[in-house]
């Protein structure tokens, strides 16, 4: 390859020309993604350890088994999956809006960057269910010798250990689950959720720049890519948020 | 392969192969496959119903793998950074060798003081522990303990 044999003759260290390779701000993006890497996982290594100082937590098969219009159908993390599948999906076609870019190609960077954009907002969609679905179920939860109903938000944790025995409603009854369960979720799902929002509207802004011809006065798609990887990084984010939460 | 002009940074374009969407939809597959395989996964953790035991930490540990097998695709192929030079990739992945502390640090953390609270906090453990686990645990009290 060609590439390679340039690589073995070029200085890269010796003045003149960028280490690295990449324009200024694509190496910027990265560092930022690589802070933003340190911020996500000292909430999710937070929730790890707050995880492993109790002796009892929430089994998230049990939490996540609804699926919309299934009604109360025991669907173990199937719905999380649908939302995973969206999210690779429209990862799949940002890396090929960042492909029609290398080319030039206008119409294909703005086909596939609306698809991209329908995934992000199909992905919102799926959550803004799950969370208004966790917020107002209603779980028996003997709390003080008395049953209440409770959804799962920042300060009621329905999901404690189930108590044997004890049936109400044709439904079993628990204890109250460790409270930070909800924090933790709603706080890591909402900042991972906010993080695709701001990445769709970093992708309107570039179908709308690329469909009127920005780019290709630029004479490069560069910042396609600079907003692929920030789109990649969010789908990288949900692979340890649905490590973290659903499945172990 | 007709290539756009690029700023002065780039001493050499980063030629993408003509089989390069060959290579993403590879990509997409075999991170479907692997998603499919943790599911699976999850669903086993589920229906198995163990006790905290080995075989549980070993289907927890290999869905972990997976997960930092689709995180490594996911960065090197969709994100393209194992088409940068070699110094780049280095200073991007160098400072991520912090999290084997990070991770390895806190979780020890919070389990020592799970330890802690159930050897001196006879209500939390009274409270929280689950009841088929109670009967299991038998409870050694040292001398010169608080209780």
């Amino acid at each position: 390859m060609a590439t390679t044999a340039t690589t073995h003759q070029t200085q890269w260290w010796s003045g003149g020309k960028s280490p690295f390779n990449v324009e200024y701000g694509k190496l910027m993006m990265w560092y930022f993604l690589m802070s933003d890497a340190f911020t996500f996982s000292a909430f999710l290594i937070s929730y790890g350890s707050i995880r492993f100082s109790q002796n009892y937590w929430p089994n998230p098969s049990v939490v996540f088994n609804t699926f919309p219009g299934a009604g109360e159908a025991n669907l173990p993390l199937a719905f999380v999956s649908v939302m995973t599948f969206i999210l690779i999906m429209s990862s799949v076609t940002m890396v090929m809006a960042v492909h029609e870019g290398h080319h030039g190609n206008r119409k294909g960077v703005v086909k596939w960057l609306a698809w991209t954009i329908v995934g992000g907002f199909a992905f919102l969609g799926c959550q803004a269910w799950e969370w208004h679905h966790l917020i107002t179920g209603e779980h028996a939860v003997l709390v003080n010798g008395k049953i209440e109903e409770w959804g799962q938000n920042m300060t009621h944790n329905p999901w404690g250990s189930v108590i044997e025995g004890v049936v109400y409603n044709g439904h079993h009854v628990s204890k109250p689950g460790p409270v930070a369960f909800g924090g933790y979720f709603f706080g890591i799902t909402g900042f991972h959720g906010f993080h695709v929002f701001s990445g769709v509207i970093i992708n309107i802004i570039m179908l709308v720049m690329a469909q009127k011809g920005v780019f290709d006065r630029k004479g490069h798609y560069l910042m396609i890519e600079k907003a692929g990887l920030y789109w990649h990084f969010v789908d990288l984010v949900w692979v340890f948020v649905f490590l973290c939460f659903y499945l172990i | 392969m007709e290539h756009q002009a690029v700023t002065p940074e780039i001493t050499f374009p980063h030629a993408p192969s003509s089989d390069n969407v060959k290579r993403i939809w590879k990509t997409f597959w075999v991170l479907l496959i692997i998603t499919i395989i943790e599911l699976g996964l999850g669903l086993l953790l589920y229906a198995l119903n163990l006790p905290d035991d080995l075989r549980r930490l070993l289907i927890k540990g290999i869905i972990i793998i997976l997960s930092l097998a689709k995180a490594y695709f996911i960065v090197s192929i969709f994100m393209h950074l194992g088409d940068e030079i070699r110094n780049l990739i280095m200073t991007i992945v160098i400072p991520l060798m912090l999290f084997i502390w990070f991770i390895l640090a806190f979780i020890l953390d919070g389990n020592s003081y799970k330890n802690l609270r159930n050897r001196y906090d006879k209500h939390f453990k009274e409270s929280t522990m689950p009841a088929n686990k109670q009967q299991k645990d038998t409870f050694v009290i040292k001398p010169g303990g608080k209780e």
